[in-house]
């Protein structure tokens, strides 16, 4: 019988919305890359300068929020199935985390990961005598990976947790009375609907994790904050250094809210 | 002969609130049972029992033979007993055909071919293979709930249960959804319905009940007990509902 299907009622014939556009906000980008593009041609001392010396900290940005994002998308989901959790001490472990994690300033996490957690692991390397925990030392990017995911987490699962219980009740019923377990039904019901509902959330996270990646300059990355930091240190030109690390990060910015649009619309359920 | 529902004693609280109050019923293989009753009177609560969607306090449910008290044989049970309900629940962001195929692939594990053959098939029987790839909210109520039903079917179950299934539907669906339900009735499926449609209980149904305050008040075959009942209370609750 699927010859029978109007050629108006396919999937394929809902308009053109999955397929790629560019809306007028796109515009705000294409104005941040020609500005820097003027100033590096009209003005290469010290724009071009400045480019040069911090472009290798856009990578370490980049890096770094990717990798703790994708971390902070996987464990944000378990601290918050445990937040909706009915096992008690499920839910309690989460709900701990989460309000301690949430009440820190992410500045004196990510201290805590690269200066005073090392110490910890020495500590307990000399009061257990291994050799291997004595002479741990901390490496900046993955304490700094490790202290980004563990905060950003945190709010991460508050975000699942809205978007898991703002799907009606019933469809999960449906689901179990289909006899699909727990897991199935996350899986296949409950999360591809509360992912569409939390998807500009996530989005403005994900944006946020990466503006507060520059934090992590002061646990000795390398990211464009950092290496801005060493250029105006060296040459004491700091409008123009700001500036252009300012720039740089909108250009990342932008593009990433420009990307979550993209997805939302692709995404978005048919009615 | 025994039993293919076996309810006894069942006792729920909601809070402070005594849902049911030690109901007993014996349903058998092919029988259609109608549970009629005001709000409140603990039928639905009574239904979601029978699969386990609500947790009981005291008594005891077998099913198929199957006691339903471990997590396992819960999902057993529930792979036996397919569920319709009153706001259908379909899936919104997989295609009428996924929703009625999913639970086959992954619960039955069949495979994606003979899942969408079954699917199709069911389709049809309830009316609508032209909507296989439309997805649920472009449809009409009546729509949907006939591919809840599909979907209910598509896991082979042995029981029926329909938790009001038309109450939310608007007056001129009613009856497609109704004729799909007889159609099932008559082909000899084990129906429990919560419903006041008087006029398929008197078609399909065996059996009426009516509870009243978590407890079963009268029960009797539909046309007894909508023409003659014998307790007072059945007869203030039709002499509203009939009107």
């Amino acid at each position: 019988m699927v010859s029978s299907i109007k050629p108006g009622e396919t999937k394929e014939n809902t308009g053109n919305k999955k397929s790629f556009y560019f809306d007028r906000w796109w515009l705000l980008l294409v104005a941040v890359i020609v500005i820097i593009i003027l100033l590096i041609t009209f003005k290469p001392d010290p724009f071009k300068r400045i480019l040069l010396f911090v472009s290798d900290g856009i990578g370490v940005t980049i890096y770094t929020t990717l990798v703790s994002f994708v971390l902070v998308l996987f464990f944000g989901l378990l601290a918050g199935l445990g937040r909706i959790s009915t096992n008690k001490i499920l839910n309690g472990a989460a709900t701990v985390y989460v309000e301690l994690v949430r009440g820190i300033p992410l500045l004196v996490q990510l201290m805590f990961w690269y200066f005073a957690f090392p110490s910890v692991i020495q500590g307990l390397g000399n009061f257990l005598s291994i050799e291997g925990l004595i002479k741990y030392r901390a490496n900046p990017i993955l304490m700094a990976i490790i202290g980004l995911t563990f905060c950003y987490a945190a709010y991460m699962s508050e975000v699942y947790r809205a978007g898991i219980q703002s799907i009606s009740k019933g469809q999960m019923e449906a689901a179990r009375s289909l006899g699909m377990n727990y897991f199935q039904s996350m899986r296949f019901i409950i999360l591809p609907q509360a992912i569409r509902v939390i998807l500009p959330p996530v989005g403005n996270e994900f944006i946020t994790l990466l503006k507060d990646s520059s934090l992590v300059s002061v646990v000795a990355v390398a990211d464009i904050t950092r290496r801005g930091r060493e250029f105006m240190a060296a040459n004491f030109i700091p409008i123009q250094t700001w500036v252009m690390v300012a720039l740089l990060y909108l250009v990342l910015t932008l593009f990433s809210a420009r990307i979550v649009t993209w997805i939302e619309r692709k995404t978005k359920l048919e009615r | 002969m025994e039993p293919i529902i076996h309810i006894e004693g069942i006792h729920k609280y909601f809070g402070h609130v005594h849902a049911l109050r030690g109901v007993s019923l014996d349903i058998y293989k092919g029988e259609v049972v109608v549970v009629i009753g005001p709000s409140g009177s603990g039928k639905s609560t009574l239904l979601r029992c029978i699969n386990r969607l609500e947790e009981f306090d005291k008594g005891q449910i077998v099913v198929d033979g199957i006691t339903l008290d471990s997590a396992e044989n819960i999902n057993v049970v529930r792979t036996e007993v397919g569920m319709v309900f009153q706001q259908f629940n379909l899936f919104p962001h997989l295609s009428v055909l996924e929703n009625v195929t999913l639970a086959q692939t992954v619960v039955r594990k069949r495979n994606p071919v003979e899942a969408k053959k079954t699917g199709m098939q069911l389709l049809e029987k309830v009316g609508i293979p032209e909507k296989a790839h439309v997805y649920p909210l472009q449809l009409s109520g009546g729509q949907q709930q006939r591919v809840a039903i599909a979907r209910a079917l598509a896991m082979n179950p042995k029981i029926m249960l329909f938790d009001e299934p038309t109450s939310a539907l608007d007056p001129e669906m009613i009856q497609e959804v109704l004729d799909v339900m007889t159609a099932l009735a008559k082909e000899g499926m084990t129906m429990v319905v919560v419903s006041h449609e008087m006029g398929f209980a008197r078609a399909a149904a065996n059996r009426a009940i009516l509870m009243d305050e978590g407890l079963i008040v009268e029960e009797a075959p539909p046309n007894v007990l909508f023409t003659n009942p014998t307790n007072e209370r059945t007869k203030l609750f039709l002499s509203k509902v009939l009107q």
